[in-house]
C-alpha cells in the first residue's frame, strides 16, 4: 500500500476510468521507497496549483501496473517510479527514477500549462 | 513586487532536526517558518524502518516525518516544502531569504538544518543514466537486473551490505573502490569477499558511461597505474557517502574542509542569531535521534537568542 495523499489508482479499469475522466493525468508508479517518495511528495506540495491536472499514485508491485510497467514509452527503464503523463489518455511524457520539483513542473508547464496561483 | 513577511524564527530544512526545532519554537508561540527545497522528512523519509527511535517500537520514515510535520503545524508553524532558496543574508540583525519564485522572508533568528545527499560520481553520463542503468538504491531497482552483470561503486557498509544484497538479482557483482582497503565493518568485508558473485577491482575509479538507451559499458581507471579498461556492464549502483547540503552557506558562515557547519554546544554558528543543527553540522554520528537533540537545543538557545532580544516570546512553554 501507498501511504501518500495522491489518489491511489488501485486497478486496470480504475486506471482506464481516471484517463477517460480527465485531460491531464500524471501517474507516479512505484514502491514506498528513497526514489519514489520524494516524487509523491512533489505531486502532493503542487496538486493545489496544477487543478487541471489530475495526481494519481499506483504500487508498482501490483499485477494490474502491468498497464504501466508494459508500456512501450518505459521500455528501458532500470528505475522507479516510472512516472507517466497522460493527455487525452495518450502518454505524451515518461521518466525514471527520483525528479526534482523543477524536473516535473517543467513537463508540467511544458505538456499541460503553467500552474494557478492562488 | 512581491511582499515580505516577517517571523521571529526561519528555520531552513525540514528533517527532523529542523522539525523538531519548530515544534518547540511554535509550541512557545515564536512565530516560525519552515522552507525546505525537498520532501519534508529530509532523509528520515527515505528509511524504510526506524526501530531504534525511543518511545516508538517500530515506524517508517515516512509516517514518523507525517507525526512531526503535524505536530509543529498543529503548534501554528508554518511550512513550506520543495521550494528553492535563491539568496540569503544572515550577516544583519534580520535575516532574510529570497525563493526562487519570489517570495521574501525575514527574521530575527535562523537555524540551519538542510541535512545532507547521496554523494553522486560528478561523472558525464551520470545524470543521462539515472533510471536507465544507473541507481542508487538496491532495494527500490535491485529486480531490474535479475541475471545481469553488475557493478557496485564504493567502499563502506553501504556499498558492501548493498553488493550482497544485489547478489539476489544480479549474476555478477563487480565492486569498484578507490583505495586498497575498505572502510565497511569486518562482518560486511568478509560477507562480499567470501560471496561466490562478487568481484573487487581495488585502487580503481570509474570514469566515464556509455550506452546508447540504458548503459551498456563503463570505463574503469586504476589509480595506481593510471591504466583504462572499457568494462561491459548492465547497471551501476553508487553509494560513495553522504555530503552536507551546505553549498549555500559557504562564505556566509564557518564550514569545515568537509563543508559542514561549525557549531558550539548550543548549536550557535560564528554569526549572531543564526544556530544550525542536524546531519550538516560538523559531528560524529548521523542519527534520527541525535538530529532531533540537536534541533531541540537549537531551538530551545535561538528562543533564549530571541527574548534577550525583546522579542515576545512565552519562555515557560518551551520547557513545559
Amino acid at each position: 500500500m501507498l501511504y501518500t495523499n495522491l489518489k491511489h489508482i488501485e486497478s486496470a479499469a480504475d486506471h482506464a476510468k481516471i484517463l477517460s475522466e480527465n485531460e491531464n493525468v500524471m501517474v507516479v508508479c512505484g514502491r514506498m521507497g528513497p526514489m519514489c517518495i520524494p516524487v509523491y511528495g512533489i505531486a502532493e506540495d503542487i496538486e493545489e496549483e496544477y487543478k487541471h491536472v489530475k495526481f494519481c499514485d499506483m504500487e508498482f508491485d501490483n499485477p494490474e501496473a502491468s498497464v504501466i510497467r508494459n508500456l512501450p514509452e518505459v521500455r528501458g527503464f532500470m528505475g522507479i517510479p516510472f512516472t507517466i503523463y497522460y493527455k487525452n489518455g495518450k502518454v505524451v511524457k515518461a521518466t525514471s527514477s527520483i525528479q526534482t520539483r523543477q524536473q516535473v513542473t517543467s513537463i508540467l508547464n511544458e505538456q499541460f500549462g503553467v500552474a494557478v496561483k492562488a | 513586487m512581491e511582499t515580505n513577511t516577517h517571523y521571529d524564527a526561519i528555520i531552513i530544512g525540514g528533517g527532523p532536526a529542523g522539525l523538531t526545532a519548530g515544534i518547540y519554537l511554535s509550541r512557545a508561540r515564536v512565530k516560525t517558518l519552515i522552507l525546505n527545497e525537498g520532501t519534508i522528512g529530509g532523509q528520515m523519509v527515505l528509511t524504510h524502518e526506524i526501530a531504534n527511535y525511543p518511545g516508538v517500537e517500530s515506524i517508517s520514515g515516512y509516517q514518523l516525518s507525517n507525526v512531526m510535520k503535524k505536530q509543529a503545524k498543529t503548534f501554528g508553524c508554518d511550512i513550506k516544502s520543495n521550494i528553492t532558496i535563491q539568496s540569503m543574508d544572515l550577516g544583519n540583525d534580520i535575516k532574510t531569504v529570497v525563493l526562487e519564485d519570489g517570495q521574501q522572508f525575514s527574521a530575527n533568528a535562523v537555524i540551519l538544518s538542510p541535512g545532507g545527499r547521496s554523494r553522486t560520481l560528478g561523472i558525464k553520463g551520470e545524470a543521462a543514466f539515472k533510471g536507465k542503468g544507473i541507481s542508487y538504491c538496491a532495494t527500490c531497482d535491485g529486480d531490474f537486473f535479475t541475471d545481469k552483470e553488475i557493478v557496485v561503486v564504493g567502499g563502506g557498509n553501504s556499498a558492501l551490505e548493498e553488493a550482497v544484497s544485489l547478489t539476489k538479482y544480479a549474476s555478477k557483482v563487480t565492486i569498484v573502490h578507490q583505495f586498497d582497503h575498505f572502510q565497511a565493518f569486518e562482518h560486511a568485508i568478509d560477507e562480499a569477499k567470501n560471496h561466490p558473485k562478487i568481484n573487487f577491482k581495488m585502487e580503481s575509479t570509474l570514469t566515464a558511461f556509455y550506452g546508447n538507451d540504458k548503459i551498456e559499458s563503463v570505463d574503469i581507471k586504476n589509480i595506481r597505474t593510471g591504466q583504462s579498461e572499457n568494462f561491459k556492464t548492465d547497471g551501476v549502483f553508487i553509494f560513495i557517502g553522504y555530503i552536507p547540503n551546505t553549498e549555500f552557506l559557504k562564505d556566509k558562515l564557518e564550514l569545515n574542509t568537509y563543508g559542514e557547519i561549525v557549531v558550539k554546544p548550543d548549536m550557535s554558528t560564528n554569526i549572531t542569531g543564526v544556530y544550525a543543527a542536524g546531519d550538516s553540522i560538523a559531528k560524529r554520528y548521523r542519527q534520527v535521534t541525535t538530529a532531533v537533540g540537536e534541533g531541540t537545543i537549537a531551538a530551545l538557545a535561538a528562543s533564549e537568542f530571541l527574548n534577550k532580544n525583546k522579542n515576545n516570546i512565552n519562555h515557560e512553554l518551551l520547557f513545559q
